[in-house]
């Protein structure tokens, strides 16, 4: 059945975006992430204009993380006192963000730097998870029982301290305003939420246990996500609402079977499978850099 | 025949001349629905001669062209291992959607001149005043631009799509695709003899969003905090509704 999107100005097949919308919502309810960074290149690959695939799925992002969080509310695995604080870093750093993105794109490269943001980001965190991951998978198969990752570090020597109770954590503000501050940039630049960089820096720069920092990253996605959903409709009027219900509809159901396969998953597991999707998205996005394309020329509506 | 009837009333309210063209359209508005999967127009019309018909064969070229905006067109090259944007042309004025019909191929219906008047051809229809500046070869991005709005169905080139009966009756029909930006659409009728224009017709096609289209479409541009603040109302009560209901489900 094909649907006319009123701002997207185009024709597209509604059951290809319900499906779309159902395959990323399972992502986001599994993993905690967005999954903006998987349905922005798809929905380019279905024929959306860049400016509208970008602003929806900001919109798209903040029901399935609020579907998704609402699961996780029942199991008490979200961390609000470390959600806010990530929050605040959050929207600061998206702020900054889109002020960088505005600049860039004066200067007719933004295109390659957002590629180049994904490729880099993602090929990094996928690396670092997935070695981490089999790392204790192999350690646990050696019948070792796996230390706690409690050390002393460098974050907890700094002032500021707070006791973050679901996280079991008492350390400065500083480093989470910090890494909520940096995602946010980097969501802004890249238009995502920014979980798939959140998740991990929880993990491994905060040290907090994975069952907390899903349903927290969600939280706080929630939030950096409507306020750029705000900016984008009220300064570029991108914001397709017709294609954002079609994904909608996908997403917030997908989400819903989606936490439940991630209760019943090992973290390990989880962050294998994390790791493993992360790499194929930095592989797609890569291979477009580098290979010669079909088409040498594109098409941008409006003067320079 | 409905069209035929049309045609008869047209003939009747014309002034004489020596050969003139007389035109009707299948439909005059489209609307674009939620539903809207394109849409063919039926362009038709007949000649009206005072004098005998004058020597050489009769041609009739029918053009519809979209709304017109300036482009950009960039070309990647390859720096240091990656393809990057790195030239860039900015094309003046070109059509969002342009479909050109004749009876024959168009460089044996109409001339050179002519079409420089009339800027029939696509390539005559883009304006790429200056871009010449630009880069030293600003005809290939003007090419590419064609070649990609060619893939999408917005430009067409149809050679002998026209037919024309006894040098009077003629129909065509142009297919207008789904992926249609609101406008005025103007539609051009040239009757030519040897490549020249004997005689030109135009009417406009209105190309508009109705219904929800129309008032999503208004919103977004006329409020949009409202409209923006909509959005995540929708996508709050979504991601509640869904859950509510898993639980339910669930009991």
């Amino acid at each position: 059945m094909q649907i006319y999107l009123p701002i997207a100005e185009v024709s597209v097949n509604a059951f290809l975006l319900l499906g779309l919308g159902g395959l990323v919502g399972i992502l986001s309810g599994m993993f905690g992430v967005g999954g903006g960074f998987l349905i922005t290149p798809l929905l380019f690959f279905v024929g959306i204009p860049p400016a509208v695939a970008v602003a929806t799925s900001a919109s798209q992002t903040v029901a399935s993380s609020f579907s998704g969080v609402l699961a996780h509310l029942r199991r008490k695995t979200v961390d609000f006192r470390m959600g806010t604080v990530l929050l605040i870093g959050g929207l600061a750093g998206a702020a900054a963000g889109i002020a960088i993105f505005n600049i860039l794109r004066q200067q007719g490269q933004v295109d390659l730097l957002v590629k180049l943001c994904y490729v880099v980001f993602l090929g990094v965190i996928g690396l670092l998870m997935l070695v981490e991951s089999l790392r204790t998978i192999r350690r646990m198969r050696g019948g070792k029982t796996t230390p706690k990752r409690r050390q002393r570090t460098w974050v907890h020597a700094l002032p500021f301290k707070m006791r973050f109770r679901t996280s079991g954590l008492y350390i400065s503000v500083i480093p989470p305003l910090v890494v909520g501050a940096a995602v946010g940039v980097l969501a802004a630049i890249m238009g995502v939420g920014g979980g798939f960089i959140m998740v991990p820096a929880m993990i491994y720069i905060l040290g907090m246990p994975t069952k907390v920092v899903v349903g927290t990253s969600l939280f706080q996605i929630i939030f950096v996500t409507g306020f750029s959903t705000l900016l984008h409709a009220t300064t570029n009027y991108t914001v397709d609402l017709g294609l954002a219900l079609l994904l909608l509809v996908g997403g917030v159901i997908g989400a819903q079977i989606g936490t439940q396969i991630g209760l019943r998953m090992k973290a390990e597991q989880l962050r294998i499978l994390l790791a493993v999707l992360v790499l194929a998205v930095c592989g797609m996005l890569a291979r477009d850099l580098l290979v010669r394309p079909d088409e040498l020329y594109s098409i941008a509506m409006g003067p320079r | 025949m409905l069209w035929r009837v049309l045609l008869l009333c047209l003939f009747a309210a014309l002034p004489a001349r020596g050969e003139t063209v007389v035109a009707g359209l299948s439909q005059t508005r489209v609307a674009i629905t939620t539903n809207f999967a394109g849409s063919e127009i039926l362009i038709f019309g007949a000649v009206r001669r005072e004098a005998p018909l004058p020597a050489g064969p009769l041609h009739v070229v029918v053009t519809v062209a979209g709304p017109s905006t300036p482009v950009t067109v960039r070309r990647k090259d390859r720096r240091a291992g990656i393809w990057v944007n790195t030239d860039a042309v900015e094309i003046d004025a070109a059509p969002s959607f342009y479909a050109v019909a004749a009876t024959a191929p168009l460089a044996e219906t109409l001339s050179d001149t002519e079409d420089l008047r009339r800027k029939v051809s696509i390539q005559r229809a883009i304006r790429a005043v200056g871009s010449a500046t630009e880069s030293a070869d600003a005809q290939t991005f003007t090419e590419a631009l064609i070649r990609i709005r060619k893939d999408k169905g917005l430009y067409q080139e149809l050679p002998g799509a026209v037919t024309l009966s006894e040098d009077t009756l003629f129909r065509t029909s142009i297919a207008l695709p789904a992926n249609l930006t609101e406008g005025d659409y103007t539609t051009r009728i040239f009757l030519t003899r040897e490549g020249t224009v004997i005689d030109a017709y135009d009417t406009t096609i209105g190309v508009r969003k109705v219904g929800l289209e129309r008032w999503t479409y208004t919103l977004a541009h006329e409020r949009p905090l409202v409209y923006g603040i909509l959005s995540l109302a929708i996508a709050i009560g979504a991601g509640w509704g869904a859950s509510a209901l898993f639980r339910l489900v669930r009991g």
